[in-house]
C-alpha cells in the first residue's frame, strides 16, 4: 500500500536522480538486513541443510557409512519407539493445554477483577516460575518430589499416611504435567493480561448500564475479545509440548527407571546421536518430528480458523 | 491474516526442533597435540611435548603434576570433561567430528570394545606394552583387551563385594551370608522382623547384573576383535535367566528397594539405614565418602563381606566398573600418549593417594600385592581389613570379561528391562528375552552377523 504512494508522484516525473537514489536505498535495505541474514543462514538455514543432508545417510558400527535416501524416514515412521514417543506427547497435549489455558486464563481474570497492590504483587509471583530455567525449575520439582526428604511426602507423613510417588511410572505423567503447568502458566497468564488490559473499559460500562453480571461481562466480553491471545497461546503450547525434552531428561536421572530414553521423539533423537552416534538416524527422527508438529499446528489452525469464523 | 506470522513462528520453531540433532557439544580441546591450552593443571616444563588428557579421577590433579614433574620426555594437559557417561558423549561427538579428541582418555573397561569398534582407540600393544606387561595381572589385561590388541592401560578395578551395615546385622543376628540362598533367607528374616530392606535392585547399574550373571557362568557376548563382524550374543540363557529371575523375585517379595543407584534418593536411602546391604565394587567406599555416607550417625557402621556365591565351594569372582587409560585415534602422536598412558598412574606417590585418601582400588600389582596395601585398615569399614579380607583375594580371582562392542545401546536397553522387572511387569526370564531380541535386532541392524 505505501508502494502505491511512493510511486504515484515517481511515475509522473521519472527523473535520473531519483531513480538512482532508489536504487541505492535498495543497497542501503540490503546492509540492514545482513547481519541478520548472516547470522540465520550461518546458523539456521546452513546446519539444517547438512541435518537434512545427514538425515539420508546410514551408518552402521560395521560396514561404515552409505547413501539410503529415504530409508531413515521410512525407519522412522514404523519405529515404534519413535511413535509411541509421538502418542505420548499427543495425549500429554491434550492434557497439558486445556489444563494450562484453564489456569492462567483464570489467574488473568482474577487479576484484570482485582486492583490492588496485592494484585501486582500476585503477577510478578505467577509470572516467575518462567524466569527459572526449564533446567533448574525440573531438577528443583525434583527434590520436592522425593519421596524420603520432599515436602509432599512431609505433609503426608503428618497425617502418617503415604505420600504419592510422583516419579513412579504411574504417576510421572502427572509429575510432568504439574511441572511444565507451574512454569508456562505465569507467562500464558501475563499474555491474557496484557490483551485484558487493551480492552476498551466503556464496554464493561455500557454493559453494567444494560445489567450485565460481573459473570456474564467475562463470558461474554471478557473472553471473545482476548479470542486472538487465548489462540496465539494454543498454538505455542501446541509446539512446544510436541518437542518436550527438558524436564523428562532431567527427571531421568531421578526417576528411577520411570522414564526411558525414547519417551519422547525429541529424547529419542537425542539418545540416538549423542548416546547411541547414530546422528543420521537422529536428524531423521528429528526432522520427522518436524514434519509432525506442521501438520499438528496446520490442522490446529485450520480448525479453530473455522469456529472463529463461526463464532464471529 | 493472523495466522501467518503464527504459522511463520510455527515453522522457526520446527526448524529450530530440528536443530538439536546438530548442536552437539563438541570437545573442550582443539585437535589434541603441543598446541593445546585448556589444562586443568599448570603444565610445568614449557618446552617438553604436550600431551592431552580426559579423566575423573578424584586425585587426578595430584597424578598429574607427579608425572609431569618426573618426566623429561612428554607433559600431560589434563581435563575433566566428566563422568562416565558425560565424557563418553563428548567423546562419541568428537570420534564423529573427527577431531576434538583428546590423546589420552580415560575408560571404563567394560566400554572399551564399544570404542575399539569404531576405530576411535588405538592397539597400543606395540608402544611398550611388554616392559609394564607383568604390573598388571592376566584378568587386568583381559578386560582392556579386544581379541589380542591392548585397547587400554588398566589403573582401578572393581573387584565386588558385600557392603553391610553391622548394625542392622546385629539387631537381626544375622551374620554375613556367603550364598545367593543364604543372602535371600536372612533379607526374609530382616523384612519378618520389620527391618529395612536388604538391598537394592537398581534399574540404572545394568553392569552390576551383567556381572552377576557372568559370576553364575553366563557369557553375554563373545566378540573377538579379528573377526569384527561376528558377535554371539547370549542374553537369555539359562544361567541368565536364573540370576534375573533371583532379583525379580527379591523385589516381588519386597525384600530389596527398586531405587536407582548414585541418586541423591537412594543415598539417602543408604545415610538413613534404608537398606542392610550393597552389592557393590571396592570403589564403592570412596564414592559412598564422597556422597557423605559413614558421617555422623552411620560413621563406623559399615563393613564388608566376600560377594555372596551361587555355589560356595566353587567361588568366582566378578567385577564391576574400574576404568583405563586409552590412546585414541586422533592422537597426533600415539606413541608418546601411549607412554603418558602407561605411565600416568604408575608412580608410588599416586596410588598410594589413590588407594588410602580416595578408596580407588588400584590394578598396578606393585600398590595390589604390597603389604602397606594388602594391611590397611580401611576407616570406611571401621579399620577392617578389607583389601586382606575380601578385594584383593577377588581381584587375584578375576579373570576378565568380554565386553560388547555396542556399550551404550546394550546397558541402555538392560536399563529399561530392569525397570520393567522392578516394576512387576515382567519376570526375570521375560526381561532376559526381551533384551535378547532388541540387543540382537540392534547388532544386525548395525551390521554384525550374530551367531
Amino acid at each position: 500500500m505505501t508502494v502505491d504512494l511512493a510511486t504515484r508522484p515517481k511515475a509522473a516525473t521519472p527523473r535520473g536522480p531519483r531513480r538512482r537514489g532508489a536504487i541505492a536505498r535498495g543497497h542501503v535495505g540490503w546492509a540492514f538486513v545482513a547481519p541478520f541474514a548472516i547470522v540465520f543462514f550461518a546458523l539456521l538455514v546452513t546446519p539444517l541443510l547438512y541435518a537434512l543432508y545427514l538425515s539420508l545417510f546410514q551408518k552402521r558400527l560395521i560396514g561404515g557409512t552409505s547413501f539410503v535416501l529415504f530409508d531413515n524416514y521410512i525407519k522412522a515412521f514404523t519405529d515404534p519407539n519413535f511413535l509411541d514417543g509421538i502418542q505420548y506427547v499427543i495425549v500429554f497435549s491434550a492434557v497439558l493445554i486445556p489444563l494450562q489455558m484453564a489456569v492462567s486464563l483464570s489467574v488473568a481474570l482474577i487479576l484484570d477483577a482485582v486492583v490492588t497492590r496485592f494484585a501486582r504483587f500476585s503477577r510478578l509471583m505467577i509470572f516467575l516460575p518462567y524466569a527459572i530455567p526449564a533446567v533448574i525449575g525440573a531438577l528443583m520439582w525434583g527434590f520436592l518430589y522425593s519421596k524420603s526428604f520432599g515436602p509432599i511426602a512431609e505433609i503426608f507423613g503428618m497425617f502418617g499416611a503415604v505420600g504419592p510417588d510422583l516419579l513412579s511410572r504411574d504417576l510421572v505423567f502427572f509429575g510432568l504435567l504439574n511441572i511444565v503447568t507451574w512454569q508456562w502458566a505465569g507467562y500464558y497468564m501475563i499474555i491474557i493480561y496484557a490483551a485484558l488490559q487493551g480492552i476498551d473499559p466503556t464496554l464493561y460500562e455500557a454493559a453494567r448500564i444494560d445489567g450485565a453480571t460481573g459473570w456474564q461481562i467475562t463470558l461474554r466480553i471478557k473472553i471473545p475479545l482476548i479470542a486472538p491471545a487465548l489462540l496465539l497461546i494454543l498454538v505455542f503450547a501446541l509446539i512446544g509440548t510436541l518437542q518436550f525434552f527438558n524436564e523428562p531428561q532431567i527427571l531421568r536421572y531421578l526417576a528411577s527407571g520411570a522414564i526411558p530414553s525414547d519417551l519422547t521423539p525429541n529424547m529419542y533423537a537425542y539418545q540416538q546421536a549423542f548416546a547411541l552416534a547414530n546422528y543420521n538416524y537422529g536428524s531423521a527422527i528429528s526432522f520427522a518430528l518436524g514434519a509432525v508438529v506442521f501438520v499438528c499446528v496446520y490442522l490446529f489452525m485450520f480448525i479453530t480458523r473455522k469456529r472463529g469464523s463461526f463464532l464471529s | 491474516m493472523k495466522t501467518k506470522p503464527v504459522l511463520a513462528a510455527a515453522l522457526t520453531l520446527v526448524l529450530a526442533g530440528a536443530l538439536v540433532s546438530c548442536a552437539g557439544d563438541g570437545g573442550t580441546n582443539e585437535g589434541g597435540n603441543s598446541e593445546a591450552t585448556n589444562c586443568t593443571n599448570k603444565i610445568q616444563k614449557d618446552d617438553l611435548p604436550v600431551v592431552t588428557m580426559w579423566a575423573w579421577y578424584p586425585n587426578m590433579e595430584l597424578v598429574v603434576d607427579n608425572f609431569n614433574e618426573q618426566n623429561d620426555e612428554v607433559q600431560v594437559c589434563w581435563t575433566n570433561a566428566g563422568q562416565g557417561g558425560d565424557e563418553y558423549d563428548k567423546f562419541q561427538t568428537a570420534i564423529t567430528a573427527g577431531t576434538g579428541a583428546p590423546d589420552v582418555i580415560m575408560i571404563e573397561a567394560d566400554r572399551i570394545p564399544t570404542f575399539q569398534v569404531q576405530e576411535a582407540i588405538v592397539d597400543i600393544s606395540a608402544f611398550g606394552f611388554e616392559d609394564v606387561k607383568d604390573d598388571y595381572s592376566e584378568g587386568a589385561w583381559k578386560d582392556v583387551s579386544v581379541g589380542e590388541g591392548v585397547y587400554g592401560v588398566p589403573v582401578d578395578g572393581g573387584p565386588m563385594g558385600m557392603i553391610y551395615r553391622k548394625d542392622i546385622f546385629e539387631t537381626y543376628g544375622i551374620t554375613p551370608p556367603t550364598t545367593w540362598a543364604e543372602y535371600e533367607a536372612a533379607a526374609q528374616k530382616v523384612k519378618d522382623a520389620g527391618g529395612p530392606l536388604f538391598g537394592d535392585l537398581g534399574a540404572n547399574t545394568p553392569a552390576v547384573m551383567m556381572a552377576l550373571q557372568y559370576q553364575n557362568g553366563a557369557e553375554p557376548f563373545t566378540y573377538d576383535s579379528a573377526n569384527p563382524e561376528s558377535i554371539s550374543i547370549d542374553l537369555n540363557d539359562p544361567a541368565s535367566k536364573e540370576v534375573l529371575d533371583y532379583w525379580a523375585g527379591l523385589v516381588e517379595k519386597g525384600l530389596v528397594g527398586t531405587q536407582d543407584q548414585f541418586t541423591p534418593e537412594y543415598i539417602s536411602g543408604v545415610i538413613g539405614g534404608d537398606y542392610a546391604t550393597y552389592i557393590s565394587a571396592a570403589w564403592a567406599p570412596g564414592y559412598l565418602t564422597g556422597a557423605g555416607v559413614g558421617e555422623g550417625e552411620d560413621a563406623g557402621v559399615w563393613a564388608t563381606a566376600p560377594l555372596p556365591q551361587w555355589d560356595a565351594a566353587d567361588p568366582t569372582f566378578v567385577n564391576w566398573g574400574g576404568s583405563a587409560f586409552s590412546v585414541t585415534s586422533q592422537a597426533s602422536n600415539p606413541e608418546l600418549a601411549a607412554k603418558v598412558a602407561f605411565g600416568v598412574y604408575a608412580d608410588d606417590a599416586s596410588l598410594t593417594d589413590g588407594w588410602q585418601n580416595q578408596v580407588i582400588f588400584p590394578l598396578n600389582l606393585k600398590a595390589l600385592n604390597s603389604p602397606e596395601f594388602e594391611n590397611y585398615e580401611v576407616p570406611f569399614f571401621g579399620g577392617q581389613m578389607a583389601n586382606k579380607e575380601v578385594y584383593v583375594p577377588a581381584a587375584n580371582g578375576y579373570t576378565g570379561m568380554t565386553y560388547t562392542p555396542f556399550g551404550a545401546y546394550y546397558f541402555d536397553a538392560f536399563n529399561e528391562q530392569l525397570a520393567a522387572i522392578n516394576d512387576g511387569s515382567l519376570s526375570g526370564s521375560e526381561a532376559a528375552d526381551a533384551l535378547q531380541d532388541t540387543v540382537v535386532k540392534y547388532a544386525e541392524e548395525q551390521g554384525f552377523t550374530v551367531e
